[in-house]
């Protein structure tokens, strides 16, 4: 029983059971409210029962019964040609593209900017700054300023978000690979000079293999921030395409169900990407001789 | 340029590290001459220098005083040139490296050919009775294993001056035992050039042909014992009455320079 309770998919299905009988309750609790004054208004009679049948099943709820939810989801999903702009495979891909291209770019960019840190003196004290500054600019005020600057000199579509994305995500990579960078052993690195090797056998034969915990480590927080970056991108107006549109037309008409499930989907992307991210951790420390 | 077996040559070498609580004097006057074909003992208790000194001739470490020759060149010029071979304390192997892998990593760096590298690798395998253990991961290999493998890395790429800090000093007194025995008929066939720390006074009776014994506060040597055992020795050396008078001298030279203080 208890290796029962032990295992993982037991443990997350007990724990999606006692979520969604939180969030029935927390659904009557949320929109009763505005039933009670429409039960008023029109002088209704009413049971606690037809409360919860009705708060189960409004059109605009204040928090949407997970099974409205469920259904939007497999109308969207599944019911539209995957084409169509109503379908949340065509919004999903749209931000899953420029989540990769975005996480692409901030990792080279992390990546090279860590091996400059880690082997320049001057690069180590002049940059290291700038990088942590640039993440106290909240992303979300100078999204818009990107889209449009970057719209202005013709830049439209996936590359601007993916900006936004790579501004995000850089900077986990750089810390976490400059740190990764000089964790060799203080002995590994003398073996290295009693051997007189180059710099850049170093690096390839000692740092950069002892890095790959980190570089891993890194690249997990980096895909799901590169996510948020990319629907952060597609927040403001001129984005008619991808899950950040959904949640915003969303808003705009108060369609709370489509917003639920435009961030059901986006949450299902992350963890997906996240655990590819793990499997492939997984591949490569098996491959350097880790007992797995 | 004097004479060509000389390997080491010290004279009046110091060593002052900087610290924040004021200089501290490593090695202080260290005179040691040291011939093609020795197996050096630097032998004293913790914090007299034998480590330090052995980084030093490594060019780890830069001495602040007196003059260092390794193979007549200054000590940067000779580990540039790649003339001796490092074993640490620890194996300090590369985890995601097999065995194979790391008795290849001095010959990766140094452009041997890919199949020579094969060739040295078995060889060094061979003569620390490794064979059939190439495809292993260090993590797979017992503490003396792990350490001949060290030894062996130290072997392809064949140096003449071997420079070993206490390689045996973490492992039990049976595999220890047993890496004396084994590491001494090493030393016979090849006769390299072996400065060898260590702890163990028996260990430095058997291995060696001259014994160096230090002491600390500062670091300096205090005798140099000639051996007078026979080149070729076997572990049943250790009960002769020769071998137990050369332990006494070095237990005295110990004595001599306040180590049981």
């Amino acid at each position: 029983m208890n290796r029962l309770l032990n295992s993982t998919p037991i443990a997350v299905l007990a724990l999606l059971v006692f979520i969604i009988f939180i969030w029935y309750g927390a659904a009557i609790y949320l929109n009763s409210g505005v039933l009670i004054d429409k039960y008023e208004r029109q002088k209704t009679e009413w049971s606690f029962q037809l409360l919860v049948s009705d708060s189960w099943s409004m059109g605009r709820p204040v928090l949407p019964a997970p099974h409205q939810i469920f259904e939007d989801l497999k109308k969207s999903l599944f019911d539209q040609k995957i084409t169509s702009k109503r379908s949340l495979v065509y919004h999903g891909g749209i931000t899953i593209s420029s989540t990769l291209v975005g996480f692409l770019m901030g990792s080279v960019l992390g990546i090279l900017l860590a091996i400059g840190i880690v082997h320049l003196p001057t690069l180590n004290k002049s940059v290291l700054p700038w990088i942590i500054a640039s993440q106290t600019i909240p992303i979300l005020a100078i999204a818009p300023m990107i889209i449009v600057v970057l719209g202005a000199i013709g830049l439209t579509g996936l590359l601007p978000k993916a900006f936004i994305s790579a501004y995000l995500c850089f900077f986990p990579i750089v810390i976490g690979m400059v740190k990764g960078l000089r964790s060799p052993d203080p002995m590994h690195l003398d073996l290295m000079k009693t051997y007189n090797a180059t710099q850049s056998q170093i690096f390839r034969k000692l740092r950069w293999p002892a890095s790959t915990p980190f570089l891993f480590a890194s690249f997990k927080v980096s895909i799901a921030i590169s996510l948020v970056g990319a629907i952060v991108g597609e927040l403001p107006a001129g984005a008619r395409a991808g899950l950040g549109a959904r949640l915003l037309t969303g808003s705009y008409y108060g369609q709370t169900v489509q917003i639920w499930s435009a961030l059901i989907v986006a949450s299902v992307i992350a963890a997906t990407l996240v655990f590819l991210m793990s499997y492939m951790e997984k591949i490569v420390q098996k491959r350097m001789g880790a007992l797995i | 340029m004097k004479d060509s077996s000389q390997v080491v040559e010290a004279s009046k070498v110091d060593l002052v590290f900087q610290t924040a609580d004021g200089p501290v004097h490593a090695l202080s006057g260290i005179d040691l001459d040291i011939n093609k074909g020795d197996f050096i003992s630097l032998i004293g208790p913790s914090g007299c220098g034998k480590t330090t000194l052995l980084r030093l001739i490594a060019d780890l470490e830069k001495p602040t005083g007196g003059i260092l020759r390794v193979n007549g060149m200054l000590p940067e010029e000779a580990r540039l040139n790649r003339d001796y071979g490092y074993v640490f304390q620890s194996p300090a192997l590369y985890p995601w490296r097999t065995v194979v892998g790391n008795l290849k990593l001095p010959l990766e760096i140094m452009g041997v050919e890919k199949a020579d590298q094969d060739e040295r690798t078995r060889e060094a395998l061979e003569m620390v009775d490794l064979t059939g253990f190439e495809k292993k991961f260090p993590w797979q290999l017992s503490g003396g294993m792990q350490q001949r493998v060290s030894i062996a890395r130290a072997l392809t790429f064949n140096p003449d001056l071997l420079l070993m800090d206490e390689p045996f000093g973490a492992l039990d007194e049976i595999v220890r035992d047993q890496l004396n025995e084994h590491f001494h008929r090493l030393w016979e066939q090849t006769h390299k050039t072996v400065l060898f720390v260590t702890h163990s006074i028996p260990e430095a009776a058997y291995l060696s042909t001259k014994i160096v014994v230090m002491s600390p506060r500062p670091g300096k040597i205090n005798e140099i014992i000639e051996s007078t055992l026979p080149e070729k020795r076997t572990l049943d050396i250790r009960e002769t009455q020769e071998f137990l008078e050369l332990s006494q001298r070095i237990r005295k030279g110990l004595r001599a320079g306040k180590s049981y203080d």
